[in-house]
């Protein structure tokens, strides 16, 4: 496949990269490049103007705190699912990470990027939204809650640029999905979270509008921690995706098999999938 | 058009290319070193798979800007003193491969993986971690079995590279 031309800009600073987006209107910012790359050979994609953002200074690296794990935007995905602190803090956001598609993907994929472009079949959704994590971008600081719109679209302005993503320390954390044997993404993944009576429950590759919160799964596990809080309790199949993998019906059935798993995985840094 | 300077196979090069220019067609078009594959060119494959600054990637999906002042390692540059590679030797006397096509990303992706795996590789190890690289001959049971020979230190280079 031919890529289409385009110039390829690359600043070393937040400023710099703001200057040139006003410069450029049509301009798209590019990360690891493991989704725009692609949807430009396929000529789905055609910005005239490509703005590379790995080459700003503070925008990768992961710094712990006594509460949270801040993650800069362009940290690759292998970094995440190698660091020590994530490993030790937050074991299932490593064991994501390292769930994402496979070991070369993970040497390039950011976590900024991944946030940004909000496949509704991709990891770092659930886990923002499963930890309440906050995304800061070059303006202002978005709850997960109120970032992810639907699918491919965010609260995000089209020049805004996420910064780091901070995600809080919870008590317990895990995460389950179930893969498309082809194309490795989430069929339905479930991303379980408890910090003190507060539980929550994302849902991802599953939904009509992308991810979302299992609301009546985390009533019933701020109950009762346990999976077996979620025997007979599915999600609703007209809210979720179709498609030549899976129907709806089968999608809420995985939902509840996913959340499950999670459950079972709560503390590991090995994903179940 | 950007200038894009980079070390190949420990040699420096640079050339004038334009900006979208994936790194698997800088190596292969402006470089003529044709031994990275290109598959599916969808990021899926694996066949493209190179080294750069240690760590695997598929070239077909990074931008030869993106290895500016880097270090890259192809299917070319694995060979010492006009032998084959651990990886390399490993494949042909366990018959890891069959039409070849994937076999450059293969030995790349592998030969990374062995290097860089902390812990033991088993072979579910293995089978995991080689998800990013498709062959369609031969089952994999053979690269699988090649890549834990070199990982347990098994396996000694002795044939010469050839043409």
């Amino acid at each position: 496949m031919v890529m289409q031309p385009f110039r390829l800009l690359r600043p070393t600073s937040l400023a710099e990269a703001r200057t040139l987006r006003e410069k450029n209107d049509e301009a798209s910012f590019l990360s690891g490049g493991h989704t725009l790359l692609p949807t430009m050979k396929q000529g789905l994609a055609r910005p005239p103007v490509v703005i590379d953002l790995t080459r700003i200074d503070g925008l990768r690296g992961i710094a712990a705190s006594a509460d949270a794990i801040t993650i800069g935007a362009t940290t690759l995905h292998a970094e995440v699912a190698a660091s020590e602190a994530v490993r030790t803090k937050i074991p299932a956001l490593a064991g994501l990470a390292g769930s994402i598609g496979d070991r070369h993907v993970r040497n390039r994929g950011t976590i900024g990027g991944s946030l940004a472009n909000n496949d509704p079949a991709a990891d770092y959704p659930a886990a923002a939204l499963g930890l309440g994590a906050t995304i800061v971008t070059d303006r202002r600081e978005l709850a997960a809650d109120d970032y992810f719109v639907s699918l491919f679209e965010t609260a995000l302005e089209p020049d805004e640029i996420i910064t780091r993503i901070v995600f809080p320390i919870p008590d317990a954390a895990g995460y389950a999905k179930f893969r498309h044997p082809a194309s490795r993404y989430s069929i339905a993944g479930v991303f379980i979270s408890r910090k003190g009576k507060d539980v929550r429950v994302a849902v991802t590759g599953a939904g009509a509008r992308g991810v979302f919160r299992a609301t009546n799964f985390e009533h019933a596990l701020a109950k009762d921690f346990r999976a077996e809080a979620l025997e007979g309790l599915t999600v609703d199949p007209s809210a979720l995706l179709e498609d030549l993998i899976a129907t709806k019906e089968y999608r809420a059935h995985l939902v509840h098999v996913m959340a499950r798993r999670a459950m079972t995985h709560l503390g590991s840094a090995q994903s179940y999938k | 058009m950007t200038v894009v300077s980079m070390t190949v196979n420990g040699a420096p090069v640079s050339k004038d290319v334009p900006d979208e220019t994936l790194l698997a067609f800088f190596l292969r078009e402006h470089l003529g070193l044709t031994g990275t594959h290109i598959g599916c060119d969808t990021t899926q494959c694996g066949c493209c798979v190179v080294q750069l600054d240690g760590k695997s990637v598929k070239s077909c999906t990074v931008l030869a800007a993106h290895a500016e002042g880097a270090n890259v390692t192809t299917i070319e540059g694995l060979a010492k003193d006009g032998l084959l590679s651990p990886m390399q030797q490993a494949f042909r006397d366990l018959h890891g491969l069959q039409c070849g096509y994937c076999t450059p990303g293969m030995v790349m992706a592998a030969t990374n993986l062995v290097e860089t795996y902390k812990g033991e590789l088993t072979e579910a190890i293995v089978r995991e971690e080689m998800e990013g690289n498709l062959c369609r001959c031969t089952g994999y049971h053979n690269i699988v079995k090649a890549i834990l020979a070199v990982a347990r230190g098994e396996v000694t280079p002795r044939d010469r590279v050839e043409g």
